[in-house]
């Protein structure tokens, strides 16, 4: 008997009883969808870290100076002072072939003033180069240039909040805002990047020429930096980049053989890796969540083939009388198993991304459906089928027609 | 070897473990058929008929003994191999019908080429349609068992035995959930079945249906106790009668 007909056999006898194939199938439905569902949130969710993450920059890798103690005093990250815009220059000049921007960084926090209005805020001193570093956008007019980077100049640009704060409705571009009762002129206004994974708010910024902070708010001494923040060309040379730029600075910073690094290097790969471990288990515990639904349903199957075999076992005793071999029996009940689980998977699937996009909706979630993970569902309730269903199959394929014929 | 025989057993065991005591289903039976015979098993319940006619139509296995069949030996076979002689060389006929409910007469006709896999569609339901108006159902094809009386069921399952086109047809008392009216209607079918040279071994226990054989073996206690090989012509049911009370006495 050919495949087809021994399928048409087992959708045939699926249609005879529509209620016990349908409660059977809605424990696959279940299963499939919350799999689905779940699935869809949790990859969601991931993406848009892995999303929110990469904003923070473009093949990021920062330099903090390390605070090195003085006698029983630490210093906190940043607070090192041997770390200078010298040591900035001198990365972009020798380490060109693995790094396209470095901006060095200072932070000072400020009472800005415009007219009337006053707002409390952090700003940035950095080089032209964090547009390419931090994928910022000029919204309005223009960022500083390297010229006034050079000369110090009384420039800034501001980011959408301290705009909103400061000048509301009036457009920024040409006014003066004073900083530590400075004048800056703002030449351009960044475009908006929301808030951070951590929820802070990447659009309260000011940035100016590092020269022009270090000059006029800092007023300090030193010309140590806060931090770098680097380009590379390309993640792949990340290591070697970490390497190289270590040696540098520890040339620098004339550091002997047996002194540590007075600096540290962070970068994005290591938090990536750490919401990667974060959803690696996640993802483990709905596959375990997944496969007992999964189990529940496919023992729901068995039972239902079992009784099923039972019912028809007259219809397999003349069968097998009038030619079935084992292997048609076998086929048929299995087909049927099969047919019940991945109608089930089907509709799982269309119940699961209904039910996913309805949960993203109305809880204003990500939903992100993959067409994999997707196709991977499907195929588990097509084998739970042939799992569970092969012992009922091969309980009937084994049996002998007298008995079959004479079962009362 | 002689002339060749279509069945052909020697020697037939068939023992149940029941028990302490093993049961003698069938205790070393030996017989022939030819070609085109009419053959009816006769005996009480117990006797061992139903037991040699499974063993005779491959759906059971014989403990001990060979039973050629069309000259091959099938005493010892696979399921699977028994299930493909069963398939392309025997037909059934059984008390009860055993038609495949909520399907149509047509499409319970056709089952045994489905496994077979012989036919196009478009022949095999040709075949279908053509046993059904032999058996006379012609307008009924697409009735279902629950839509048919007993009588025409029956006539359905014999339609559906001469599907394949199979040398023998077992039919195992074939008559035994038929009124009196139907019961002479099916008889008169296979009657006719045997003119046309099909050979037909029943398993009964009534006289009067036996009647319509030619040769009739009895049965007791798993031996052959009487077989009148066919010879002195037809049979009334008054001679059946006759020939089970002295193979029994």
């Amino acid at each position: 008997m050919s495949m087809w007909m021994i399928f048409k056999v087992a959708v045939r006898a699926i249609f005879r009883n529509k209620t016990r194939s349908l409660l059977t199938c809605l424990g696959i439905i279940v299963g499939i969808a919350a799999v689905i569902a779940v699935m869809a949130i949790g990859q969601g969710a991931q993406t848009m870290m892995v999303k929110e993450i990469s904003s923070m920059g473009n093949n990021l890798v920062m330099v903090f100076p390390e605070g090195r103690g003085h006698g029983p005093v630490s210093g906190g990250m940043g607070q090192g002072q041997t770390m200078t815009a010298g040591d900035a220059e001198a990365i972009k000049k020798e380490l060109s072939h693995l790094v396209q921007g470095v901006s060095p960084q200072v932070r000072s926090n400020v009472q800005m003033m415009y007219a009337s209005k006053n707002w409390a805020g952090n700003v940035q001193g950095v080089s032209t180069d964090i547009v390419l570093i931090s994928n910022w956008v000029v919204e309005e007019g223009r960022f500083f240039s390297e010229e006034e980077e050079k000369r110090a100049a009384r420039v800034c640009v501001v980011g959408t909040t301290v705009k909103k704060n400061l000048f509301q409705d009036e457009d920024p571009i040409g006014k003066t805002i004073r900083l530590k009762n400075i004048t800056f002129k703002v030449v351009g206004v960044l475009g908006s990047k929301g808030a951070n994974n951590w929820g802070q708010d990447q659009d309260d910024v000011v940035m100016a020429p590092y020269t022009s902070v270090q000059r006029y708010l800092q007023r300090s001494k030193f010309a140590n930096i806060n931090m770098m923040n680097l380009s590379l060309i390309s993640m792949d040379d990340l290591d070697e980049a970490k390497r190289e730029v270590g040696a540098l600075l520890r040339q620098r910073h004339h550091l002997a053989d047996y002194q540590d690094d007075d600096f540290e290097t962070r970068d994005t790969t290591e938090i990536m890796n750490t919401i990667g471990s974060v959803t690696g288990l996640m993802t483990v515990l709905l596959t375990a969540v997944a496969a007992i639904s999964l189990l529940v349903g496919g023992i729901g199957i068995m039972n239902i083939m079992l009784v099923s075999v039972t019912e028809r076992i007259k219809e397999i005793g003349l069968r097998m009388a009038i030619g079935a071999t084992p292997a048609n029996i076998l086929m048929q009940f299995l087909l049927e198993a099969v047919v019940l689980s991945t109608v089930g998977g089907a509709v799982g699937v269309v119940v699961g991304i209904a039910g996913a996009e309805f949960i993203g909706s109305v809880k204003g979630w990500p939903i992100l459906i993959q067409t994999g993970s997707t196709i991977a569902a499907f195929a588990f309730s097509a084998v739970v089928g042939v799992f569970f269903g092969f012992y009922p199959a091969w309980r009937a394929s084994k049996l002998n027609p007298i008995d079959c014929l004479r079962y009362e | 070897m002689g002339t060749k025989h279509l069945i052909e057993i020697r020697d037939m065991y068939k023992i149940y473990e029941l028990g302490d005591e093993p049961v003698h289903a069938l205790d070393g039976v030996s017989l022939s058929v030819d070609d085109g015979e009419f053959v009816a098993i006769m005996g009480s319940s117990g006797s061992g008929k139903s037991t040699m006619l499974n063993i005779l139509g491959c759906l059971d296995t014989p403990t001990k003994g060979s039973y050629l069949l069309d000259g091959v030996e099938v005493a010892a076979r696979t399921a699977t191999e028994l299930a493909h002689i069963r398939n392309e060389k025997l037909g059934f006929v059984f008390q009860n019908f055993n038609l495949l409910p909520r399907t149509s007469a047509l499409e319970n006709v056709e089952l045994p080429d489905l496994y077979m896999g012989r036919l196009s569609l478009r022949s095999r339901r040709k075949r279908a349609l053509e046993l059904l108006k032999r058996v006379g159902l012609g307008g009924r094809h697409s009735h279902t068992p629950a839509q048919l009386s007993g009588g025409q069921q029956q006539r359905v399952a014999i339609a559906r035995a001469l599907m394949n086109n199979p040398p023998v047809v077992f039919a195992d008392e074939p008559t035994g959930n038929l009124d009196t009216k139907s019961s002479i209607e099916i008889m008169n079918l296979f009657t006719e079945l045997s003119h046309e040279g099909i050979t037909i071994v029943m398993v009964t226990h009534e006289d009067d249906i036996a009647a319509y054989a030619k040769r009739h073996i009895v049965m007791r206690d798993g031996r052959v106790m009487c077989d009148d090989h066919g010879e002195g012509g037809m049979k009334t049911t008054e001679q059946v009668s006759q020939l089970v009370k002295e193979a029994l006495s």
